[in-house]
């Protein structure tokens, strides 16, 4: 009997080579340390993300959601539904608070639902994985099973948006969330002070559609980590990892700069400090290198 | 698409604002701006707009519907939700943009080459395909959104990140087979196409 388990919704980005599959790897692992069992919603699907609503709309993009909430209900009754990316928690949240919200939202979407034999309550819980992290264990719990700390590493926390607002997590600022330096530093690490582009956007879905001006955005992020002194960059959401890691060649060509910053999960940082080895860590999949938890890993 | 365009146009005669409310996500809310401009303040892309969300709500109030549905600024939302965090009256900014947004694209009616109107509609096509994204797919359909020639050009510039996401695992060219993808595609799209139905009869009735 596992010490906590849930309901979970790992999303596209997290598939068997797909562009988060580093992520997942690195989540497994930390939550074998942790003895978390992650009950993976059955035949889940995408959640639309915050792109899908142009062709979407209002009504099939909710029913997106509601479908893995209501696989969800079937499967794992009673379970909180828990999500590792970003979007993922985001889109299922606000789809539990609109139909909570509006009555006659969850009929539509009911009614759509049975065109599957499928029905939803929408009464559980949609926790994003930090808030499990954070609320049912805490920093002592999670720092107790440190066993290689991430000595004189200094690590820029980018939160980044959609982990942040409009939801965010219980008791941290929308402006200056505090968490992530935090369990940085439950790890051993040093988190940057005044990180200035903590919550600033990475331009999300436009970084494929406007790549101009998502770079100009990243740039930034990046250039503020520099500043802040940073050997690397940490972050809880699968699109902030990407565009913020693999893009740093086209920003140095464009902006002449010498960019060659790594940007990890937490749950990289947990796997290395947890003492896992490389591969378990998901270290594999950084584009840029983390030269500093590769050392410890060693 | 366009006869929907003329019915409403029709249907409302010069009361844009409540076309907006009755059709729009969350288009209820807009009447409640207070013309602060702390959502243009706070946008990532605030210069990339043309008209910054205050200024679309007033738009709105003031009858400017060509203006406002064929504006290109709306697609500019990158879905950071600062807006909805800073707004003093706790408008749902965000959902407004995306709603008339959605709105003039059903309509026909938004720009046509608009480069997110189109990276959307490839992305929802994707996903609802098979249920899950197929990031392999939606790559190579995103390098020729311009036509085939600077598609080319775009997948050339592009190789060197496919390779080095292909080293970490982090891309699989198998994907071009088949892919990732859920069992019950019938049911989803059943959902899928129930969901679309209600909707579209809201839009029908006027």
């Amino acid at each position: 009997m596992a010490n906590k388990e849930y309901s979970f919704y790992p999303g596209c980005s997290s598939q068997k080579a797909a562009s988060g599959s580093n992520y997942q790897t690195s989540v497994n692992t930390m939550c074998d340390v942790l003895d978390i069992q992650l009950n993976t919603i059955p035949d889940w699907n995408c959640c639309a993300a915050s792109i899908g609503y142009a062709e979407g709309g209002e009504l099939p993009r909710l029913a997106l959601s509601a479908r893995n909430m209501a696989l969800s209900e079937q499967a794992h009754p009673g379970q909180d539904i828990v999500a590792t990316c970003a979007a993922c928690w985001l889109a299922t949240r606000e789809t539990k608070e609109r139909l909570n919200h509006s009555q006659n939202l969850m009929n539509e979407t009911n009614e759509a639902l049975a065109a599957a034999g499928l029905n939803v309550k929408a009464d559980q819980n949609i926790r994003h994985m930090v808030e499990v992290l954070i609320e049912d264990f805490g920093y002592d719990e999670l720092g107790k099973h440190v066993t290689k700390p991430l000595n004189g590493i200094k690590i820029a926390g980018y939160v980044g948006c959609q982990t942040n607002r409009p939801f965010g997590i219980d008791g941290e600022s929308f402006e200056n969330p505090k968490y992530l330096d935090k369990l940085v530093e439950t790890m051993g690490a040093e988190p940057i002070d005044n990180y200035d582009k903590k919550v600033t956007c990475c331009g999300g879905a436009l970084a494929f559609s406007e790549p101009e001006k998502s770079q100009a955005l990243i740039k930034d992020i990046i250039e503020a980590a520099y500043d802040g002194g940073a050997d690397m960059i940490v972050t809880p959401c699968p699109v902030c990892q990407m565009n913020v890691e693999v893009y740093q060649n086209d920003i140095n060509a464009k902006y002449k700069t010498k960019f060659k910053m790594p940007v990890v999960y937490y749950s990289t940082l947990m796997s290395v400090a947890y003492g896992k080895n490389r591969k378990e860590s998901g270290l594999d999949g950084q584009v840029i290198a983390a030269k500093q938890l590769d050392d410890i890993v060693k | 698409m366009s006869n929907m365009n003329t019915a409403a146009v029709t249907r409302y005669r010069n009361n844009f604002l409540k076309e907006v409310e009755a059709n729009v996500e969350e288009g209820e809310w807009v009447k409640m701006c207070m013309q602060c401009g702390v959502c243009a303040g706070s946008c990532p892309l605030g210069n990339a707009w043309a008209h910054p969300p205050q200024e679309i709500f007033m738009m709105i109030r003031a009858g400017k519907r060509d203006e406002v549905l064929t504006s290109d600024s709306m697609w500019m939302c990158t879905s950071c939700y600062n807006c909805i965090a800073r707004c003093p009256r706790e408008l749902p900014i965000t959902h407004i943009m995306h709603g008339l947004a959605n709105y003039a694209h059903r309509l026909g009616i938004a720009p046509k080459n608009q480069p997110t109107r189109k990276f959307a509609k490839m992305f929802w096509d994707n996903l609802t395909k098979k249920g899950r994204v197929n990031e392999l797919k939606l790559g190579i359909a995103l390098y020729f959104i311009n036509g085939l020639v600077d598609g080319i050009k775009t997948a050339l510039k592009a190789a060197p990140l496919g390779l080095a996401m292909y080293k970490t695992k982090r891309l699989s060219p198998m994907e071009i087979l088949g892919g990732h993808g859920i069992k019950d595609t019938g049911g989803l799209h059943a959902i899928l196409k129930k969901a679309r139905e209600i909707e579209d009869a809201k839009l029908t009735k006027m």
